[in-house]
């Protein structure tokens, strides 16, 4: 069954369904260079209501396994790829069937790296998966509705996980957070509560954590200003951590601005520079969003750390208190496991907060 | 860190001749290193003895040594130049072996020359099995647990303890043979007991068995900084046990899941991390396929044929990096030479996938034990780029220049019993792939079939794609089919072979539906930042073409995958074809499917396309580029055979002519040329079967020399001495090259010569005549050479000079050629190449005279007198130059080693001295490895050396006591030190034959021809001790 992708300026590709062939598809279409990892990559929340395209023309390779979803779901409206391959793995399920299952559309045979391309010289654009081509005049008619329509949210999580030792308590802030964050705070000795972004103080003190952790998500992340007091005031009781979108909030909070990147950083090779080590380190990354350095001026915070390529800023830690973010995923699944030492970080700053306290 | 401003002055060691093991992916390394670090400004000084070499080229390094790779020899040069640094890790295990001497022996601390790189504590803990086990234990990266035995009751108790089965490995055994894998108590009596009855220290190393499990190998970088990468992780078709070099890998890796890929890439990282490694290094790890279990197998700390596949893999210049780390650089500052906007810090992301398939030996070694181990027996490999693993796998296999059938039909030429098949499937050969698809052919299913061979399901779901593809072409060519088939990497000729239809109504089809390949970029980051890289593969899937023509270009062919008869020295006729054409204002384009090669690095042409060396391939690239010609001279008989059919697709072909060419490869234009021209020639004709042959060969009189039409490297070529023999070998010659006459020639006895010429079409340039030490019944390649000729009379050079003008003159030759004579009472001439030859770099070398270069200035419409080259033979020089082979007899057991017209050696030295004695003292260094007699040491000699009353008398002048056709028993006592050398010269003898292979893995100095030992003592005059 021919599908076709439709951009916003009025670009087509033409493929073929595979995954639920009945499901359409609004959202910006982003892409991803990772050569593995693309069941974390598909139920990763921060791909919520984005076409995920990924660079490695074969994709399927090694089919589904058990215990590597990021979430209980996917949000991404669908799955773009060269070549489908259906190899099982130990969950007995191919890419397509179980993509079929989660009711996401998949499109196959397209030329992704002609796309990619065209996303690099033009910018992050929104796009529409259609049974036919779209003229840019149908494009501008059909997309609020559609992609309103389509759009999905991460469901947050409210539940807690024990450590078998456990150090510390710490609470997750969730915007849509990878279920590797929280298996790497597991694996650092640190029992976890996920509340939802949505939770107050109140409910957060009650829970007695000795850090906070704000996770990962979609979005832009001045949609979510609202909640930039609720950061504020975690600030001031609790040593606190970011990933990605939550290194956003933080810097928001703290009076940054962010700034949308011409298209992103979506991979597993990015180089990372460690301005104390003085070390680079090879991180996964998935943000359309980042950190605006000259906006750090009148602000608490410096860098810590900076993209290799592009030097935009990928870390930062507040002056005088026991608050650190990355723009990165230390978390991997997918990606290089070079940045894990994030979460001993986050804990030496629980450790120190809680002789301070004691 | 910035570069390290303490040292101005590097020497670089190179990996000396090509073997077995170490070969062209060494000059790769070695010549992109001396580039990076002349970039940085250093002064280099290069040592290597292998002269068909592009990093012995005076351009690429301040100086150049082509010097024996002795502790002696490099001693000399090194307190001659005083350089302040040496960089070892760049010349294969030949290099860090010298490396390792040279500290040993103090010379380093001598002269203050401090040693760059991995160091080498890193370099004997990687490689010392004991160190290496502790290491890994330190770090917590699991090893299968290994026992170093010598008695079989050891060996039983150990397997106990660890579980069965268990490998058996024997201490120094020739290519590993008496090892293999025990399941139970028995099975591990019967081997152990033979592999310690074989080892000659009587040892075995007893492992834990991990066959079946994948093999995993990670490319990885570390700098002094301590910051790492992983360029590349490939994956290689069949399971643990097949040797890598002999596999089929894919890249990236495909059956891994993200958490077992980091898995074993944070293992790869943390062994570099352990063993301190400043550069590139290879990681070979085995991944249970049913588990997370996984071993670390082995680390190479230095560059290898695996960092060269990766390179050309992923575009990162793995040599070129690790040359600037070794001088302090890291790989943060290091700008990312294929984007140019980024850094060297980053691994490469892929948007293709690349299967890379080794070309093994066995259509020339056909007696050789093809079975595959771990032992490597490829002499060179091929690799195809595409966006599916089916395209790439077929590019490659249109690449591997093997049997024509095989490669169209993707079946063995022999189909084998379902007995035999099974067989084939559990001890895979050569044929691994076609005996794969002839088990998918008889309908055998996916479960057998990986229950035979265990190789990973993925990969048999690709091949079992490419049947299923197949069998609906047979069903009738549609449309559909055919743009199917094409995106998944047919070729024309598999679907021939498919459909029975001819190639021309496939082609017509292909036409009418406008199928045409897209050209995508090879770029390392998959699109995600703009580069110019010109490195380009094909694709019939749809989609966008990234490559724009060039305009005044100029393809170059290259020559394919190295194997017997055309070696590393068609990479360098072909790089220095390329420099020529930009040197003379035009776009230089290759065409090449080599990954080991410096032809093969986007850096070296205006554009590189890395596809198939076949006349489809080549025409799609043709028809897109519009260059303004051809050339297919520097290629080896890879391009010259594609001449016939380029002009028949009317592409202009530059240089000399198909006119020309098809004058010295006709056999019948060929006589008819000598004839014209009264030049002698052994009388000879032409047989279509065995019939004729035996009608033929009396009338020429025996012995006859047969031999097959269009082959290479002597493939099937022999001297007949009787009617017996004549019908074994018209079959072979037969087998060799179906439906093409055979050639039989009366054999003249005499002494072979051979010229490379220069033309400009009118005129003739003949720089040097190089004079054979064997006689005329062994390979030129194998022969020893000599320049200038050392035997021939004035006269006799006068006849030789005489009749290459005339022969250059009537095929109007535009560029260059190869003529070979024999000399005898009168001077013959046994055969043209209308090509460059294997003997141009050497003699490049020699009279410093870039003869490729001007080759190609003749051929881009210069003449000789525009060049300032005086037409006629080049006055030779005071020194002499001699060129030894140097044979791979130790990887290939079973494998014939009688010097013949069939081509055998692997690779070649030099030596440059002021005397012909001299010389060929050096050459005999890093080849026949002939040292001076010592006190007590004794000649062996086979039965028919011992016959041989000469060559006893010129042993017996050296001193020497000679021991005639020893017993098995007699061979076990000896002391191989007491050994001076063993000279066989039986017609039938192989590396198995028991006084080769005491000679052979006892490492003592090997004659596998009485008339080299000959030629040796005669000029070397050994006194008398």
């Amino acid at each position: 069954m021919k599908k076709y992708l439709t951009l916003s300026d009025g670009t087509t590709f033409e493929g073929l369904a595979f995954g639920d062939h009945n499901a359409l598809a609004a959202g910006e279409v982003v892409f991803n260079t990772g050569m593995t990892g693309y069941q974390e990559a598909i139920t990763d929340p921060s791909y919520t209501n984005q076409l995920l395209t990924f660079t490695y023309p074969l994709i399927g390779t090694y089919g589904i396994f058990k215990n590597q979803n990021q979430s209980s779901q996917s949000t991404c409206q669908a799955v773009l790829v060269r070549h489908l391959e259906n190899e099982i793995g130990d969950a007995n399920l191919s890419l397509d069937a179980w993509l079929k299952d989660l009711h996401i559309p998949g499109m196959s045979n397209l030329d992704t790296r002609a796309l990619t391309k065209h996303i690099r010289q033009h910018g992050t654009l929104k796009a529409i998966i259609a049974n036919e081509p779209l003229t840019v005049a149908d494009f501008n008619t059909l997309y609020p509705t559609l992609s309103t329509e389509l759009s999905k949210k991460p469901q947050l999580q409210h539940q807690t996980y024990l450590a078998l030792h456990a150090d510390y308590h710490v609470v997750v802030i969730d915007f849509g957070i990878k279920q590797g964050i929280i298996s790497e705070l597991l694996a650092a000795n640190c029992d976890v509560t996920v509340l939802p972004y949505t939770t107050s103080l109140a409910e957060i003190k009650q829970a007695h954590p000795d850090g906070i952790l704000i996770s990962n998500g979609p979005d832009d992340p001045s949609v979510y200003t609202d909640y930039l007091p609720l950061i504020q005031q975690l600030e001031a009781c609790y040593p606190v951590a970011g990933i990605c979108l939550g290194h956003q909030l933080l810097a928001l909070a703290n009076g940054a601005k962010t700034y949308q990147l011409p298209f992103g950083h979506r991979g597993l090779n990015h180089p990372v520079k460690l301005l104390t080590s003085n070390h680079t380190i090879m991180t996964s990354q998935n943000h359309g969003y980042a950190v605006d350095p000259a906006s750090l001026k009148d602000t608490d915070l410096v860098v810590t750390a900076v993209e290799g390529d592009d030097h935009t800023i990928e870390g930062l830690a507040m002056q005088h208190m026991p608050v650190i973010s990355v723009q990165f995923h230390p978390e991997a699944n997918p990606g290089p496991l070079d940045a894990t030492n994030f979460f001993h970080q986050f804990k030496q700053l629980m450790h120190k907060e809680v002789k301070l306290h004691a | 860190m910035p570069k390290d401003h303490s040292i101005h002055k590097i020497a670089v060691i190179g990996s000396g001749p090509i073997v077995i093991g170490q070969a062209a992916e060494f000059d790769y390394a070695g010549s992109q290193a001396c580039i990076s670090l002349r970039e940085e400004g250093y002064e280099v000084v290069l040592i290597n003895s292998n002269p068909a070499t592009i990093m012995t080229d005076d351009e690429i390094a301040d100086q150049v040594y082509l010097e024996p790779l002795t502790l002696e020899s490099v001693s000399a040069i090194l307190a001659k130049e005083r350089p302040d640094a040496l960089l070892p890790t760049l010349g294969g295990q030949t290099g860090l072996n010298l490396a390792v001497e040279l500290n040993d022996a103090g010379v380093l601390d001598q002269y203050h020359i401090q040693l760059l790189g991995t160091g080498l504590a890193t370099i004997e803990q990687a490689e010392d099995r004991e160190k290496f086990k502790q290491l890994m234990q330190d770090i917590h990266q699991p090893i299968p647990a290994s026992l170093t035995v010598h008695s079989l009751a050891s060996a039983l108790q150990f397997a106990d303890q660890i579980g069965y089965p268990v490998i058996v490995r024997p201490a120094y055994t020739l290519g590993g043979t008496g090892g293999g894998i025990a399941a139970t108590p028995a099975e591990l009596t019967k081997i152990a007991t033979r592999g310690l009855a074989m080892s000659p220290v009587t040892e075995c190393l007893i492992e834990k068995s991990i066959a079946g499990f994948k093999e995993i190998e990670f490319e990885v970088m570390r700098d002094a900084n301590g910051d790492k990468i992983s360029v590349c992780c490939m994956e290689n078709f069949d399971p643990v046990g097949i040797h890598t070099g002999d596999s089929i890998v894919v890249a990236p890796s495909q059956s891994l899941n993200d958490q077992q890929f980091q898995r074993l890439r944070y293992a790869s990282l943390a062994i570099v991390d352990a063993l301190q490694i400043k550069g590139g290094c290879n990681v070979q790890l085995a991944q249970d396929p049913h588990s997370d279990q996984y071993y670390v197998i082995e680390v190479n700390p230095r560059v290898s044929r695996s960092s060269a596949l990766a390179s050309k893999a992923t575009g990162y210049p793995i040599a070129k990096i690790t040359a600037k780390i070794a001088i302090g650089l890291t790989l943060s500052e290091i700008t990312n030479p294929v984007t140019e906007s980024t850094y060297a810090a980053f691994e490469p992301a892929l948007d293709y996938v690349v299967a890379k398939i080794p070309r093994l030996p066995f259509d020339k070694f056909t007696g050789a034990n093809r079975e595959l181990g771990t032992q490597m027996k490829a002499t060179g490999e091929v690799m195809g780029i595409g966006l599916t693993l089916e395209e790439a796998l077929l590019k490659a296999v249109s690449s591997l220049e093997i049997e024509p059938q095989v490669q169209a039909t993707l079946l063995p030429l022999n189909v084998p019993t379902d007995t035999e098949l099974t067989t084939a499937l559990q001890h895979p050969t050569d044929q691994r792939l076609f005996e794969l698809f002839a088990a998918l052919d008889r309908g055998w299913t996916i479960d057998k079939i990986a229950a035979l061979t265990q190789i990973t399901p993925i990969f048999l779901h690709k091949l079992n794609h490419i049947w299923q593809l197949k069998q609906q072409l047979g069903q009738g060519l549609t449309p559909d089919r055919l743009a199917t088939a094409k995106q998944f990497g047919f070729s024309n000729d598999n679907i021939a072979a498919a459909t029975g239809q001819p190639i021309a109504a496939i082609e017509a089809q292909l036409t009418e539906a406008q199928l045409t390949p897209v050209y995508k970029m090879v770029d390392t980051c998959a699109g995600e930042f703009a580069s110019e890289t010109p490195y380009f593969y094909s694709s019939f899937f749809p989609g966008e073409n990234e490559s724009q023509p060039l305009g005044n270009s100029i393809i170059v062919l290259g020559s394919g995958p190295i194997r017997i008869g055309q070696g590393v020295e068609f990479d360098y006729t072909t790089v220095h074809c390329v420099q020529a054409i930009q040197a003379a204002g035009y776009h230089a384009i290759i065409i090449n499917n080599n990954p080991e090669t410096v032809s093969t690095d986007f850096s070296i042409s205006d554009k590189l396309y890395f596809e198939p060396l076949t006349i489809e391939s080549v025409m799609h690239i043709v028809d897109l580029e519009h260059p303004l010609g051809v050339i297919v001279q520097f290629g080896g008989q890879t391009a010259i055979n594609l001449t016939q059919a380029l002009v028949d697709h009317g592409v202009h072909i530059m240089g000399t002519s198909l006119a020309g060419i098809t004058q010295t490869e006709d056999r019948h234009q060929f006589e008819e040329l000598l004839k014209t021209q009264q030049i002698a020639q052994p009388a000879g004709a032409t047989a279509m079967n065995l019939a004729q042959a035996q009608q033929i060969a009396p009338q020429i009189g025996y012995p006859v020399m047969v031999r097959p039409s269009f082959v290479l490297g002597g493939r099937a070529m022999a001297v007949v001495h009787d009617e017996t023999e004549l019908a074994t070998y018209v079959a072979k010659a037969m087998q060799a090259a179906p439906h093409q006459p055979i050639l039989i020639d009366h054999y003249v006895a005499g002494i072979e010569c051979e010229a490379d010429i220069l033309s400009d079409g009118h005129n003739v340039f003949i720089p040097g005549i190089m004079e054979h030490l064997e006689g005329s019944g062994i390979h030129s390649g194998d022969s020893i050479a000599v320049y200038p000729p050392q035997r021939l009379t004035q006269a006799q050079k006068d006849a030789i000079i005489a009749t290459a003008i005339k022969i250059g003159q009537q095929v109007h030759c535009v560029g260059m050629m190869n003529i070979q004579f024999i000399v005898s009472d009168q001077v013959y001439v046994i055969e043209v190449n209308p090509r460059a030859s294997r003997t141009v770099p050497f003699m490049s070398k020699v009279t410093g005279q870039h003869l490729a270069k001007i080759a190609t200035k003749l051929i881009l419409g210069q003449s000789l007198t525009d060049l300032h080259i005086q037409p006629g033979y080049a006055p030779e020089p005071d020194h002499v130059a001699v060129k030894a082979p140097v044979f791979s007899f130790t990887k290939l057991a079973g494998m014939a080693c009688s010097l013949s017209p069939e081509m055998k050696s692997t690779g070649e030295t030099i030596g440059i001295a002021p005397t012909y004695q001299e010389a060929l003292a050096k050459s005999l260094d890093d080849s026949y490895h002939l040292k001076p007699v010592q006190d007590g040491q004794v000649a062996i000699l086979d039965e028919t050396a011992g016959q041989d009353h000469s060559l006893r008398t010129m042993l017996d002048q050296t001193g020497v006591e000679t021991l005639v056709a020893p017993s098995t028993e007699q061979l076990a006592q000896l002391t191989p030190s007491n050994v001076w050398l063993v000279v066989n010269n039986a017609p039938e003898q192989t590396t198995a034959t028991p006084l080769n292979y005491f000679a052979l893995s006892s490492e003592i100095p090997f004659f596998s021809a009485t008339e080299t030992l000959k030629g040796i003592l005669a000029a070397l005059n050994v006194p008398i001790a």
